[in-house]
């Protein structure tokens, strides 16, 4: 008990650990309790996870470039993009259809890391010559990038599947996979290819948790190392970082290089899953979402930002769709129940005004955190302090 | 005394290779575009540039904005865009009660409803601009660069959200109250007398703010604070209500412009003033941050530029364009084409 | 290879039409206190700012160690050999003291982003190393029993001396210092000129700003003063003080 204690005591200031093991028990159990508290149909919650699963993976790595780095990147979705395409192009019979000719079916397990690749290429090639310009700049240029990509992948025509996308893309497969009580045969290994389809979502979401797993090690790791110290530093004083011998473009561009390889990453595994991949998919909407999840946990902060990607995606997948209709029925219970129904003059019906406060929620977050509680939901006192303290020039001049 | 030098965007090596190939790429762009212009005849390349002069001048209008509040607090305002977008809700939803209906034609019966109309929405659009720093900047003045930015993006997605909620996602129709004759410019070629009075207006509130800005004791109060905050306070200036006054006249013209894109096009629809908004940043950034003149400057190239994209190339590829001006101007002539090169910190 | 580790030469800075360095030439001798004094405005700084890469000269030459350093972005006057403090103190706040001599350590570490990824042995090895080296650069200033505070929480002379550690932690040949000893007891002073003789018998050659004429002409073997600008003189203590231009820059034409 005391080397509990001990231990809890000396990572008072690092908390860490103790989150990320609180949050792995609480993964390793979440769908033994989802099937058990519905009796068997869980399946669709732990499939929604899995989802989820692929924001956590964002979140984690724009926590990288907003957090760690102190770089806005508002076109998040763009890599996001990159990443899904870049599976979709070449796992499945799309460039069958292109003047190539010839279909490629890259196994997934290669592929997410060769999306993973192209995105953080893209990244540099972005961040090569922008990463220099002051934060206003940084943003608005990843703004545009985040309008563009989509736009070029949407008028690809042949290349890119255009507008309606391409579609059936191959699924993961495994020449064996574990099979136990669970599925009623006795514990041991399938004899036959294990398919990873919307039939077997409980092993979308073991791959998933598997793959958060291996990235928040690798991310924390660079979070304590030189590297990390140097994105810290750079953060809060370029100009002291570089004279200190930290080469800032260099290593700004390693933050975004490692946030756009996530953010491929995940859209690897998302084209996978959903087995389709859209230009519609990766708007604005998507990028302030992520930017949101972060913010909302507690921008550099490994935990944080993958909590507030769990709350604000459960918010928005889980919380919001059923909304319109409980809120519904709480209007007509009260006695407002014509606030219900579509009116001529445009008052399109108390459910569907809810359904659509996703943007109003975005804002409400972004602009309520920085100004109430700028670390995020996740305590940190220091953090809160370096978001909303004065350099010691501007409390002077306040003062005046 | 050694003088302030503003911090500024560190500008890249600009090596002469780069301005060579940039030289060459835009030279090559400009003969390709004019032979198309010679083979689509005149009739077509005046209503092309109608059609850009009338879209610079609303991008013009929305450039001063976002080039007016940089240049004080060096801060994008993000919300600009969605404030140009308001002007358009705003007078939609104020038509009726000035007597401006669908059919009614142009001519001196509507100018002065249309007048007070302007008047109301510029003035509603300037008190939601000053709202905005009031309650989301101001408080984040002195916090490190991060903090403001984010809430600047949080209240454009917020203001999305709000006309999203009220208006829905669909374009709305907005009352086709514009000419819709010709002006013949020359002998069977004409402009459009839609465009004709975008520009007008436009050139009327661009000289108004130019003389603004020129002689009255808050422009000069404004020019102050944008060279050195701390010189201008010391000098009695108050800097709160210089910066209020900044983003209420910004947002004037933003309202205004937002009504003129509704008369124009006759349509709006909730988030169009997003990328409204980044194009019209592109056009303060290329005409030179901070800057006035560049600002309208900037706003008209963009804007037949844009035309020129849509008319004689590929439509799609429009955005891409402006978008790799943004990045071209940023990375390699920062200060723009009218701007002064400010230099490092 | 000479006896001089820094040599300016003919070096002009402008900013638009003000002219804040006018064509300065002065060399700085290996393994000694080199002092820039001058009025307030002289252009002290400014000079520093050009040698250690944060403006790039509009006119002349910097040379370190006998190679051309014109117009090096910071990080490699720093991997070049060159530290710096700053005057109106630059610490990196929220980290400890610790990370801040840590992060000195950047540009002599070899860990590259695979190490560090994966955390590797040598990058394990390397941390060990360089925070060792940090606490022994602690200890140095008298900092070792504050290394888990935060920076901000330091008392200002505790600051000046942070700044210092994190300088010599990028192992420097030449130190520039920044006015280091601004707003310090008598004591204080003491125990910084006793610090920059430690750093002298290092090796490392130590070239400071100062306004405190007392520290300059103790601590100083040659000094060079700047006014509007120009070089007005350069010397000996002795001789500087003497000099006939030198007083009339401080004291006023009249005096």
């Amino acid at each position: 008990m005391s080397a509990i204690r001990n231990y809890l005591r000396a990572h008072v200031r690092d908390p860490n650990p103790i989150a990320y093991a609180l949050m792995f028990i609480a993964a390793v159990f979440f769908p033994v309790v989802v099937q058990f508290a519905t009796n068997g149909s869980g399946d669709y919650l732990v499939g929604l996870a899995a989802d989820g699963g692929v924001y956590v993976l964002m979140a984690i790595g724009l926590n990288v470039v907003v957090g760690f780095a102190g770089l806005l990147d508002l076109g998040y979705a763009a890599f996001f993009a990159i990443g899904s395409y870049t599976y979709a192009i070449l796992a499945s019979a799309h460039l069958g259809v292109t003047p190539i000719g010839h279909a490629a079916h890259v196994p997934f397990w290669l592929l997410i890391f060769i999306a993973m690749f192209v995105a953080a290429g893209a990244g540099a090639l972005l961040g090569a010559p922008t990463l220099r310009l002051r934060g206003d700049y940084l943003a608005i240029v990843t703004l545009g990038f985040g309008e563009i990509v989509p736009s070029v992948f949407r008028n690809g025509k042949i290349w890119t599947g255009g507008v309606p996308g391409i579609s059936a893309l191959d699924v993961p497969k495994l020449p064996f996979w574990i099979q136990g009580p669970w599925v009623n045969q006795p514990l041991g290994f399938t004899t036959e290819e294990f398919r990873f389809t919307s039939a077997n979502l409980t092993a979308y979401y073991v791959l998933m948790v598997i793959l958060i797993t291996g990235v928040v090690i690798l991310v924390h790791n660079l979070q304590n190392s030189r590297l990390g110290r140097a994105w810290m530093a750079v953060r809060e004083d370029e100009s002291a970082a570089a004279a200190s011998g930290v080469n800032t473009v260099s290593v700004k561009l390693l933050a975004f290089s490692i946030g756009a390889a996530t953010s491929g990453f995940a859209g690897a595994f998302y084209g996978a899953k959903l087995s389709y991949v859209s230009s519609e998919n990766f708007g604005f909407i998507v990028s302030v979402t992520v930017l949101a999840m972060v913010v909302l946990g507690g921008m550099g902060n490994i935990p944080g930002a993958m909590v507030g990607a769990i709350v604000l995606y459960f918010i928005l997948f889980q919380f919001l769709p059923n909304a319109p209709a409980q809120i519904e029925s709480l209007a007509t219970s009260v006695g407002l129940g014509s606030l219900n129904h579509a009116t001529p003059n445009g008052w399109p019906g108390l459910g569907e005004e809810v359904s659509r406060a996703k943007y109003v929620i975005f804002g409400l977050i972004l602009v309520g955190i920085m100004l109430l509680r700028p670390q995020g939901l996740l305590p940190s006192q220091v953090r809160k302090q370096e978001l909303t303290h004065a350099s010691k020039t501007a409390l002077v001049a306040a003062a005046k | 005394m050694v003088q302030r030098v503003r911090a500024s965007v560190v500008a890249a090596p600009t090596s002469s290779l780069i301005n060579v190939v940039g030289a060459i790429v835009v030279a090559y762009v400009a003969v390709v575009a004019a032979q198309r212009i010679y083979q689509g005849g005149p009739i077509f390349f005046a209503q092309t540039m109608g059609f850009g002069l009338a879209l610079g001048a609303i991008y013009a209008l929305v450039a001063l904005g976002y080039t007016m509040v940089y240049g004080i607090i060096e801060l994008i305002n993000f919300a600009h865009g969605d404030v140009f977008t308001l002007g358009a809700f705003f007078s939609l939803a104020l038509m009726p009660a000035f007597g401006l209906t669908e059919g009614k034609s142009f001519g001196f019966g509507i100018l002065l409803p249309l007048l007070g109309l302007f008047v109301v929405t510029m003035l509603l659009c300037a008190v939601v601009n000053v709202t905005i720093e009031r309650v989301a900047y101001r408080p984040l003045r002195h916090a490190p660069r991060l903090a403001p930015l984010i809430t600047a993006i949080g209240m454009s997605t917020l203001l999305e959200g709000l006309m999203f909620l009220w208006k829905g996602p669909f374009n709305l129709h907005y009352p086709d109250l514009l000419p819709e004759t010709q002006v013949t410019i020359a002998p069977g070629v004409s402009i459009a007398a839609k465009a004709l009075v975008v520009m007008g207006v436009a050139v009327v509130l661009v000289i108004a703010l130019t003389q603004f800005i020129g002689r009255s004791k808050l422009g000069k109060a404004m020019r102050a604070t944008a060279q050195d905050r701390d010189a201008a306070q010391l000098m009695g200036i108050d800097i709160n209500r210089t910066i209020s006054a900044t983003f209420f006249i910004g947002a004037v013209l933003a309202g205004a412009g937002g009504i003129m894109y509704g008369l124009y096009y006759n349509s709006v629809a909730a988030f169009d003033g997003f990328q409204y908004g980044l194009v019209a940043f592109t056009a303060a950034v290329f005409g030179g941050i901070g800057n006035i003149p560049g600002a309208a400057l900037g706003g008209v190239l963009i804007g037949v530029i844009a035309a020129i994209s849509d008319g004689y190339f590929f439509p799609a590829w429009t955005q891409v364009w402006i978008f790799s001006i943004l990045i071209f101007v940023l990375v390699f002539r920062p200060t723009g084409l009218l701007g002064m090169r400010v230099p490092e910190k | 290879m000479s006896d001089f580790i820094l040599r300016v030469s003919g070096l002009t800075k402008r900013f638009g039409g003000l002219t804040a360095v006018d064509n300065v030439t002065f060399d700085v001798p290996a393994g000694e206190v080199f002092a820039l004094i001058g009025p307030n405005g002289a252009g002290k700084t400014t000079m520093f700012n050009c040698v250690t890469g944060v403006y790039k000269p509009t006119l002349g030459r910097v040379t370190f160690l006998d190679r051309d350093l014109t117009g090096s972005p910071p990080h490699r006057a720093a991997k070049a050999g060159i530290a710096r403090t700053f005057q109106n103190i630059r610490l990196f706040e929220y980290m400890s003291a610790l990370d801040n001599v840590r992060l000195g350590h950047h540009c002599r570490m070899r860990s590259k982003l695979w190490d560090s990824l994966f955390k590797t042995p040598f990058e394990r090895r390397e941390e060990r190393r360089i925070t060792e080296h940090s606490m022994e650069l602690l200890t140095l200033v008298g900092l070792d029993h504050h290394a888990e505070n935060y920076a901000r929480n330091l008392a200002y002379g505790q600051q000046r001396r942070l700044e210092i550690a994190r300088a010599l932690a990028t192992d420097p040949k030449l130190l520039l210092l920044d006015e280091p000893a601004a707003g310090f007891t008598p004591q204080e002073k003491v125990e910084l000129m006793e610090l920059v003789g430690t750093i002298l018998k290092r090796g490392i050659t130590v070239f400071l700003i100062e306004h405190d004429m007392k520290v300059v002409m103790q601590a100083s073997q040659r000094i060079v003063v700047l006014d509007h600008g120009e070089k007005i003189a350069e010397g000996t203590p002795n001789e500087v003080r003497g000099n006939q231009r030198v007083v009339e820059a401080y004291l006023g034409k009249s005096a």
